[in-house]
């Protein structure tokens, strides 16, 4: 016992060893794996070789980039419309909620334990051609009996935005939670009327909580493929549609694979180029 | 807690008509806007819940026809969906319980503990929540495929793919989960509290179960929660894991192309209602044990 008191970092060593070494195993090793079965060629019933065809990536680049700028159009467009929406959300949240705080927090939340399949295919009831949104609004004669969302990328990106609005909403609700009073008062006391007490004040100390939401909501959004699935048709495929399709159809892994890779290297790229432009270190959270 | 920021600076008098209209965004349209957002998050929560009362009659669940509730009387009437829903709660549990264990000594360690090395470790816990799903699904089952070459692995431990790479899989996505709970709520632990409990000569297995451990436990309860429907839902890693093996969402993915039965929205149903239940419950007893820290210094400032 006394012996762990001496070394205190060899405890820690001990506590961290079981959960690093998993994570190493099966989420390190596997993303390098990722690389190799890239560089493979072959078929499922010859077998695979390791030849270091790296010739895939342009191949793939050029047979698929429609579906990779399609991917970054769409997570972007969500992106920015989870922001609009989620902004005055948690807004009013962290200044006027009061002591419905929680009531609220727990309401913007409590829809996604529902499964994600499930909230999506409420979507296709509710945009269905002549469904509760569209089927009113057509008998009134509002809209024309051809208009449809469904198999559209306006539901495509509804979709996306919807499926992950808490994760923009609750990263800016604790930014904006944890500005000062004090600050405000004293933009207002400087004279700061309240559109430059938000402008000068309110949106800087939330900018973290920007940086943090819209990572969390563009990270996934690009690699979605539900949602396309579910709600677009062939021409709204994202490169998700493409990656499944190549593993769980054709058994090109290949191909599938250097997809994956090129999906990741885009995004960590995009990160890095988002954080220099932003220029917050809490990317990690790792202040403790 | 009531007078925050914003509205302590709006109580102000002031006069200008730009002001009166500023004030008119605050009282009226924010709240309202507020209103409809949740509305808007909760609609499709209750189309969910109000179609697992339609009777479809062996059309597709995409109609209002009639009220029944043959649904809910026999939920797991559809063939494969009893064993779809046996599979999924076993792979929540068991990954919710080794992905907890994992993640709690992680987040002991990072709070509790000086060593190096810390930065590379914050990043490997971050990455696996920043690397989308797809991407953890196929890096796994390429590990999974290369596995089927290598000769020191006795033959069939990760393929063909079956419940155990599903399990393997739920609890690596789970662990970085399990850490930033843990960790957001050990911030501030009173480490007092442990050298009380030595100085009076406990030692450090009793101190741990008898201080730290009760201590933690609402966040190790947090964590769980969050592990166990995160791996309840998840449909994107499992796919590209599962081979034969059908978890509830998959039953659901498949469904879905020929038609959704009754019965899912049912269960559906069922564990929103008890993921909420669970929620509401666990905030009722962590309020109960102790006034939260951050409502406690809140009312303080005000």
């Amino acid at each position: 016992m006394s012996w762990f008191r001496r070394h205190p970092s060899a405890t820690a060593y001990i506590l961290l060893a079981p959960g690093i070494l998993y994570l190493l195993v099966f989420y390190l090793y596997p993303t390098a794996q990722m690389f190799l079965v890239s560089l493979w060629t072959g078929s499922p019933e010859t077998g695979y070789a390791l030849t270091g065809n790296f010739g895939i990536y342009p191949e793939a680049l050029a047979q698929y980039s429609e579906h990779l700028t399609r991917s970054i159009f769409y997570g972007g467009a969500a992106t920015i419309v989870t922001f609009l929406v989620g902004f005055p959300l948690a807004y009013f949240i962290a200044f006027r909620g009061g002591r419905y705080k929680s009531v609220l927090l727990f309401l913007v939340i409590a829809p996604f334990f529902t499964s994600f399949l499930l909230r999506t295919l409420s979507w296709k009831i509710i945009f269905a051609d002549n469904g509760l949104a569209l089927g009113p609004l057509k008998d009134a004669g509002l809209l024309p009996d051809t208009f449809r969302l469904l198999a559209t990328p306006t539901a495509v990106i509804a979709g996306i935005a919807y499926n992950f609005l808490p994760f923009m909403t609750l990263p800016l609700y604790v930014a904006l939670e944890k500005i000062p009073p004090n600050l405000l008062e004293a933009a207002q006391d400087l004279y700061a009327d309240g559109w430059q007490r938000f402008r000068r004040v309110t949106l800087p100390l939330a900018l973290p909580g920007v940086f943090a939401g819209s990572l969390l909501t563009f990270i996934p959004a690009v690699g979605d493929f539900i949602n396309a699935e579910l709600l677009g048709d062939p021409r709204s495929q994202m490169i998700g549609n493409v990656i499944q399709a190549r593993f769980l159809r054709v058994s090109d892994y290949p191909t599938g694979a250097a997809l994956s890779f090129i999906l990741m290297a885009a995004i960590i790229i995009g990160v890095l180029l988002y954080a220099r432009l932003v220029g917050t270190e809490e990317l990690t959270g790792g202040t403790t | 807690m009531a007078a925050t920021g914003e509205a302590m600076v709006r109580a102000r008098p002031s006069g200008t008509s730009w002001q009166r209209g500023r004030r008119a965004v605050g009282r009226w349209i924010l709240p309202a806007y507020t209103f409809l957002a949740v509305a808007f998050l909760a609609l499709p929560v209750l189309i969910m819940i109000a179609f697992s009362f339609n009777d479809t009659t062996g059309r597709s669940n995409l109609n209002w026809r009639s009220f029944s509730l043959d649904a809910w009387l026999d939920p797991l009437g559809q063939p494969g969906l009893a064993e779809a829903v046996t599979t999924s709660l076993a792979v929540a549990v068991l990954s919710t319980i080794i992905a907890t264990i994992l993640g709690v000594l992680i987040g002991l360690a990072l709070v509790r503990h000086r060593f190096s090395g810390r930065g590379a470790l914050n990043l490997l816990i971050f990455l696996p929540m920043a690397t989308p799903e797809i991407v953890l699904g196929v890096s796994l089952l390429t590990l999974f495929l290369a596995s089927t070459q290598w000769t020191f692995l006795p033959e069939g431990t990760f393929f063909p793919l079956s419940f155990r790479t599903i399990l393997i899989a739920h609890i690596m996505f789970n662990i970085s989960y399990v850490v930033v709970t843990i960790r957001a709520r050990l911030q501030g632990f009173p480490r007092h509290l442990e050298e009380a409990a030595m100085d009076l000569g406990a030692n450090e297995w009793t101190t741990f179960w008898r201080i730290t451990f009760p201590l933690i436990l609402p966040g190790v309860l947090a964590a769980a929660l969050l592990a166990f429907s995160l791996s309840i839902d998840d449909y994107v890693v499992t796919v590209f894991t599962s081979g034969p093996a059908t978890t509830f969402p998959l039953f659901i993915y498949g469904a879905q192309q020929r038609g959704i039965p009754v019965q899912i929205n049912v269960i559906g149903t069922i564990i929103f209602v008890a993921a909420v239940g669970f929620v509401l419950l666990s905030t009722v007893i962590a309020n109960r044990q102790r006034p939260d820290p951050v409502e406690a210094s809140g009312e303080a400032d005000a």
